[in-house]
């Protein structure tokens, strides 16, 4: 049979000889590699005291965005919800009564928007369909909860702070985990 | 009668001694399952337990108080009186080779010479092999006693295991016996402090001693009877709460008294090189002594561990022909080139 | 003072040992009946060591409660014994009991009526200890040890010829 690469290495049958059968320097040579791995650097991360560090195209848990005034700036076009591949996010649109200009940047928005965290698989079309810029992915992975209905993030759990109310931006901390840099 | 009429310092003393004894290892058994955890890790390049107390160290007393709480579960239709007598004989059985064992030389407190031996009978060797061939029954009683089938082939598995490893064992220490000339441990040490270690006149017979005690303490790569992943537990499988820990904690107790029996018997015991030539005082031999069979005792536990985590189980067929058709006929070559030198040496 | 501490303990380890010992005629249970002879090796045992025999006691223990009784358990308990599979025992077997137990009470109570207990020697204290033992097999009774020894040797041959067999 044709290999597929050169690393392959064809097992070894002919019959052990003396030194092999004594078993002893295959274990001591055992014992010297556990011994090194004794010094060796851990892999473990102490996890909340340290963190591993996100690479730069992580995508963690959504969040819907603002503008600049503190307006919401999903539309409700449903672009998302058609990417979805895994059909984690649902909405219903409502229309922009008169005197709420200062919170919705269209006429058209989301009164309702929900993502499915256990639906979702993070695959960032969402992210990537959306014309206003409104979904983004953070870096930050859904914390364990108790119960499936948990985990249905809806637009208060998704909406970044209020700019003009709150403290800026980068301060925003996700539902319910409160440790994430 | 001298014997037996009781004098009463004395049967303080030896009380204090044998509670000191217990307590050590007990303790060094609990932090034994602290360091068995601690050395797997890294081993496999882990941290291990940290999260129980700096470094992890209230993690043995977190243990035993989750298996305190535990539920106890005695199954029907079991002989619950041994279900009872099984782990207690186990337990017993461990604490009880700890007697013999010379901890240090005598100390010398408020005028009395004080030894720090629980019992120097002049039959130590043999005690030890006495009590250690009780061993077997807390397994194999609590195997039975568990009315499950698994349970009791587990245990007649550990029976034979520990039978067959008794047999090399013992004559590997025959030929340290024909070479130290007595049954004591304590002279044992006394020869060691002025002579070589046994280990350098006896390699082959302390190697069969060292494998029949991993074998003995039911450790990898001989952990049969307690195989975990393919046994379901083994002997202990219809155990639970602290009678569960007995069993398990016997077997860190069996591993700490091995491990200074081995330092004993073949590496100096309380004895270290030029102990004699510090000039220190009576008791402050004593004490360093006392460390150093402590060192040395911890050095076993710790390759105890490290084989543990770097070789594989052995099949239960390789168990028995190693034991039978390899341990027992090196050790009786050993025997035999030590009596002819012996004699070729009183000649 | 009435006893010494040596007489109380021998009248323990007696009690205990004649104890278990019905324990083991008894008990209904053979694994109960292994268990109480275990027993009744440790208090004999424990009379060795009375009489300064600490070698004899300890090689008693290991090898009569270590690893005979071991192999007797391990029988047992493969066996499983239990109440309903006891076969019925008939009834002659019980007289035929009766009888011979009978008998060999007369033969003992004549044996005791005209033994006397020697007294211990000065000497002989010590023979216990594995330093005089070893001398005295090794000297006196040289010819029986090694008959015994060959004794062992072929059962040891018989053994790895019947495990041969297969």
């Amino acid at each position: 049979m044709q290999t597929l690469t050169n690393r392959a290495k064809p097992v070894d049958r002919r019959p052990m000889t003396f030194m092999e059968k004594m078993y002893i320097p295959a274990i001591a040579k055992g014992m010297g590699i556990t011994l090194k791995h004794l010094f060796q650097r851990k892999a473990t991360v102490s996890f909340p005291e340290k963190k591993r560090q996100f690479s730069p195209v992580f995508r963690g848990l959504h969040v819907l965005n603002r503008d600049e005034e503190g307006r919401e700036r999903c539309t409700a076009c449903g672009l998302c919800a058609v990417a979805c591949p895994a059909e984690a996010i649902t909405m219903e649109a409502a229309e922009r009564k008169p005197g709420e200009e200062h919170l919705y940047r269209e006429e058209k928005y989301a009164a309702r928007y929900e993502i499915n965290m256990l639906r979702c698989i993070f695959c960032g079309f969402c992210e990537e369909a959306c014309p206003k810029d409104a979904v983004y992915m953070s870096e930050t992975f859904a914390p364990a909860m108790y119960q499936r209905k948990s985990f249905i993030y809806g637009k208060q759990d998704l909406l970044i702070p209020n700019p003009k109310t709150h403290l800026p931006v980068n301060n925003f901390r996700p539902k319910k985990y409160n440790s994430q840099t | 009668m001298t014997l037996l009429s009781i004098d009463w310092f004395f049967l303080i003393e030896k009380i204090l001694l044998i509670s000191g004894v217990l307590v050590l290892s007990l303790v060094v058994a609990m932090y034994s399952t602290w360091g068995e955890r601690k050395v797997a890790a890294w081993i496999q390049d882990r941290l291990g337990p940290n999260r129980a107390g700096p470094m992890g160290l209230l993690q043995p007393l977190a243990d035993g108080g989750k298996l305190f709480f535990k539920e106890e579960i005695i199954p029907t239709h079991s002989n619950r009186f041994l279900f009872i007598l099984g782990p207690s004989i186990a337990m017993m059985v461990a604490c009880m080779t700890s007697a013999v064992i010379p901890w240090a030389d005598t100390m010398t407190i408020a005028g009395r010479q004080i030894s720090l031996q629980v019992a120097d009978v002049n039959i130590g060797i043999l005690f030890i092999f006495g009590v250690v061939s009780m061993g077997v029954y807390g397994i194999m009683i609590g195997g039975w006693a568990s009315n499950n089938k698994y349970s009791l082939l587990a245990s007649v598995r550990a029976a034979s295991q520990i039978i067959s490893y008794e047999l090399p064992m013992g004559l590997a220490l025959i030929a340290l016996l024909m070479l130290t000339g007595t049954l004591s441990l304590k002279e044992i040490v006394e020869q060691q402090r002025h002579d070589l270690w046994n280990v350098v006149y006896q390699p082959l017979g302390f190697f069969i001693f060292l494998i029949c005690a991993f074998a003995e303490c039911n450790r990898t790569p001989f952990d049969l009877p307690e195989a975990e992943n393919e046994l379901n537990g083994g002997y202990h499988l219809e155990y639970s709460s602290m009678k569960l820990g007995f069993f398990l904690f016997a077997e860190y107790i069996n591993m700490f008294i091995s491990s200074a029996l081995m330092a004993t018997m073949y590496f100096g015991g309380y004895a270290y090189p030029y102990m004699d030539k510090l000039g220190l005082s009576e008791n402050m031999l004593a004490l360093t002594g006392f460390l150093a069979l402590f060192i040395k005792t911890l050095l076993f536990i710790f390759l105890f561990m490290w084989v543990r985590w770097t070789i594989p189980r052995f099949r239960y067929d390789q168990l028995m022909r190693l034991g039978w058709r390899v341990l027992i006929p090196l050790a009786l070559a050993n025997m035999l080139i030590t009596g002819a030198l012996v004699l070729f040496r009183h000649h | 003072m009435g006893m010494s501490t040596q007489q109380i303990i021998f009248m323990v380890l007696s009690l205990v040992a004649l104890v278990s010992a019905l324990g083991v005629v008894l008990s209904k249970n053979p694994v109960t009946s292994v268990l109480c002879l275990i027993v009744t090796f440790f208090a004999i045992a424990g009379h060795y060591v009375m009489l300064n025999a600490q070698f004899l006691a300890v090689v008693h223990i290991i090898v009569y409660a270590g690893a005979i009784m071991v192999l007797f358990l391990y029988v047992m308990m493969l066996m499983n014994l239990n109440s309903e599979i006891e076969p019925q025992k008939r009834n002659w077997l019980k007289y035929a009991g009766a009888v011979s137990g009978g008998a060999l009470l007369v033969v003992l109570v004549a044996a005791l009526r005209d033994a006397s207990v020697p007294a211990l020697s000065e000497s002989s204290v010590e023979i216990g200890l594995i330093h005089n033992l070893g001398k005295l097999l090794f000297t006196q009774y040289v010819v029986p040890f090694e008959v015994s020894s060959i004794l062992f040797l072929s059962a040891m041959v018989g053994a790895v010829v019947i495990g041969k067999k297969d």
